[in-house]
């Protein structure tokens, strides 16, 4: 059964969010591509734990909120989300840059948080590798950022879409301009606000996970994370790029289960 | 009608192949294309054409802020600016703008644009672009969702500066400075007019009708394409109730190019056409629009890119782009013809005229430069008789010193007694 979109108030603005399944509760926090409820990856997690998977302002149908503008207010946000949906201490996982907001909220109240699965998260900034520019990508050239199987990845991305319709292209750019400007204000220019230098105060038992041939966060990343997380356990995912949670489901599922 | 000889600066030696090797003229365009000294003599030739613009009696010369960019080398018009205010006289100086969203503290673009308008004696028209988002933010890495917020707050601090006698306290949220007092302060009272040069954004014409500022459109895709855009920002002044319809609330830039006759046109201008729009708008689409810069509701009203044309500027022939009217040329009559039916049909004061294409050398150039100016401008001058006496858009200039009148060195160091 796929999840349910649902509605929470918070300080803000209501924020929609997908729910579903039964066990521990699970707050899953999306990448900057979002959330949708036929995600096979949050539904496979949903046969484990009780999922919630809030939409950031902007993404999806939900509203935008001009007041979340850097990253102590998506962090703040985080929690007054959790907080709205009645959780105490969840078992909290981010993909990409919901595993910057993630770690970020487990730095800030290192108490709160005894779980915590950070799947090739954003924030960090190595420039010997640096993170290829998504603001600057065009659509076609997502999928071999994205994806170990880029041609798989490229029907999964494109399924049924033509750049060539104008009205199918405003339809995207609105949504683009939505998430992607929403998105902008912790990743743009450079994904990095400072996230190393407060890694050290999370408390949280920690597991990353990360896709091998990740080729937008590559796995270089994955060792900054570990050195700044006390007892951090890296799980690297052979032939999986950054949709890792698409690529190889189960074991990101599986790997989630080390911490939960 | 206000004619500013409007210079881009284009670098003029993008190679042949510049398009197949490489990715974009802007952001990322390959910095070993550029040759600083070659570029010592392409700086001051189109310096030396600013003035030649200004000599043959075009109303003002104009300069605008690109970065990163093989088509404007001027990341500085304030520089270009200072030189030209030295060197001319009687004529305005339309810095078309500063993008005050990119500098920390916006102070230093009031105190800028204050000795601008000093050291030209009241001449500077000043323009706020809120930027493209190849420069404000892939070049200069501002936030696109933060970008509009930022540049209004910016805005309020300048025109407050130039306005405000005593020292003030500004508490943005962009910027926080205790002692605002800037010295000097502009000639022109309460401040320099305003041109906003914009890309069809609703918050933009809002913005401009609000202030009483001029809305100007830059575009290089010519006035037929830009009708909807300009039609678009009529409607707003008539939905918002505005006073007038001045013509000179609005602006637009047209590439022209004039001969003797309309075969002589493209015979001498078509290759520096080619050049322009082959090689200097060869511009990544990823560059275009970052996520978050244009607002929703300007994506809603359909106004896209015009980096973007449907067909793609290398599908066009000169005949194409003379019949869709993104390049006016040929004799003087015939540019006479379509630049009042430009003026007329977009109802613009404010002509941006592109005379110089591309890699044009400086003698073509000045050719077309004079035939527009004593066979083409003096015709067009008064297409709209009835806001003949329509200055609030324009600058308003105090008697003028001459730049150089020290006295000879001999009777200078004679006054004070120095020599024997």
């Amino acid at each position: 059964m796929p999840l349910e979109l649902k509605t929470v108030a918070t300080p803000h603005v209501p924020v929609r969010y997908l729910e579903g399944g039964s066990g521990a509760p699970l707050v899953f926090l999306h990448g900057a591509g979002g959330a949708l409820a036929n995600d096979a990856f949050l539904n496979r997690l949903a046969e484990k734990y009780h999922v919630y998977a809030p939409l950031l302002p902007g993404y999806g149908d939900s509203e935008e909120c001009h007041e979340l503008r850097d990253m102590l207010d998506f962090t703040l946000h985080g929690w007054d989300v959790v907080e709205a949906l009645g959780l105490t201490d969840p078992i909290l996982v981010g993909h990409s840059m919901g595993g910057m907001i993630a770690a970020e909220m487990a730095a800030v109240a290192p108490h709160d948080v005894t779980r915590l699965a950070l799947i090739c998260p954003a924030g960090l900034w190595l420039d010997a590798h640096p993170i290829p520019d998504i603001f600057a990508t065009l659509p076609y050239e997502m999928p071999k950022l994205l994806f170990h199987d880029v041609e798989a990845g490229t029907r999964l991305l494109t399924a049924g879409l033509s750049f060539g319709d104008p009205k199918f292209l405003q339809t995207y750019l609105v949504t683009n301009a939505r998430q992607l400007g929403m998105a902008g204000k912790i990743l743009f220019p450079i994904p990095e606000r400072g996230l190393a230098t407060r890694l050290y105060r999370i408390k949280a038992k920690t597991v990353l996970i990360w896709g091998d041939s990740d080729k937008l966060i590559p796995p270089a990343y994955a060792h900054g994370f570990k050195k700044g997380i006390a007892g951090a356990e890296l799980v690297s995912i052979p032939e999986a790029g950054h949709m890792v949670t698409l690529e190889k489901t189960e074991q990101v599922v599986q790997a989630i289960g080390r911490v939960a | 009608m206000k004619f500013t000889w409007f210079n881009l600066m284009p670098w003029p030696y993008l190679p042949d192949d510049f398009r197949e090797k490489n990715r974009s003229v802007w952001v990322d365009i390959d910095q070993r294309l550029f040759d600083p000294v070659k570029s010592h003599e392409v700086y001051n030739t189109y310096l030396d054409l600013l003035e030649y613009a200004a000599d043959v009696g075009f109303d003002a010369v104009g300069c605008n802020e690109h970065h990163q960019n093989g088509y404007g080398i001027m990341p500085s018009p304030n520089i270009i600016a200072a030189a030209l205010a030295r060197r001319t006289k009687d004529t305005a100086l339309v810095v078309l703008g500063n993008s005050i969203a990119l500098y920390n503290p916006p102070v230093r673009v009031a105190e800028e644009f204050a000795m601008l308008d000093c050291i030209s004696g009241g001449r500077l028209v000043a323009g706020f672009p809120v930027g493209t988002s190849m420069d404000t933010n892939f070049c200069y890495g501002q936030i696109p969702a933060l970008t509009r917020e930022k540049y209004e707050e910016a805005h309020d601090l300048i025109i407050k500066a130039w306005t405000t006698r005593d020292p003030f306290a500004f508490n943005g949220r962009y910027t926080k400075l205790r002692h605002v007092n800037i010295w000097p302060r502009p000639i022109q009272q309460p401040h320099p007019p305003i041109h906003i040069p914009g890309g069809g954004s609703v918050e933009t014409y809002d913005f401009c009708i609000d202030n009483t500022y001029s809305y100007s459109y830059l575009s290089f895709s010519g006035y037929i394409r830009g009708k909807a855009l300009l039609d678009g920002y009529w409607r707003r002044v008539e939905e918002r109730g505005v006073p007038d319809r001045s013509p000179y609330r609005a602006g637009f830039a047209q590439t022209i190019c004039v001969a003797d006759t309309d075969a002589e046109a493209e015979r001498l201008y078509k290759e520096h056409i080619d050049y322009f729009y082959n090689r200097c708008l060869h511009v990544h689409g990823g560059f275009a629009d970052a996520p978050g810069y244009r607002t929703i509701k300007t994506i809603q009203t359909g106004a896209l890119s015009q980096y973007a044309p449907p067909t793609g500027y290398s599908k066009l022939t000169w005949k194409d782009l003379i019949e869709q009217g993104h390049v006016v040329a040929g004799s003087p009559e015939t540019v006479r013809q379509r630049l009042e039916e430009l003026a007329k049909s977009l109802h613009v004061g404010n002509l941006f005229c592109l005379l110089h294409v591309g890699n044009m050398p400086k003698e073509k150039c000045m050719y077309s430069t004079k035939l527009f100016a004593e066979k083409v401008m003096p015709k067009l001058r008064n297409v709209f008789p009835e806001y003949a006496d329509d200055d609030r858009f324009w600058c308003h200039p105090i008697k003028q010193v001459k730049p150089g009148n020290l006295p000879s060195e001999k009777a200078a160091l004679e006054s004070v007694g120095a020599a024997r």
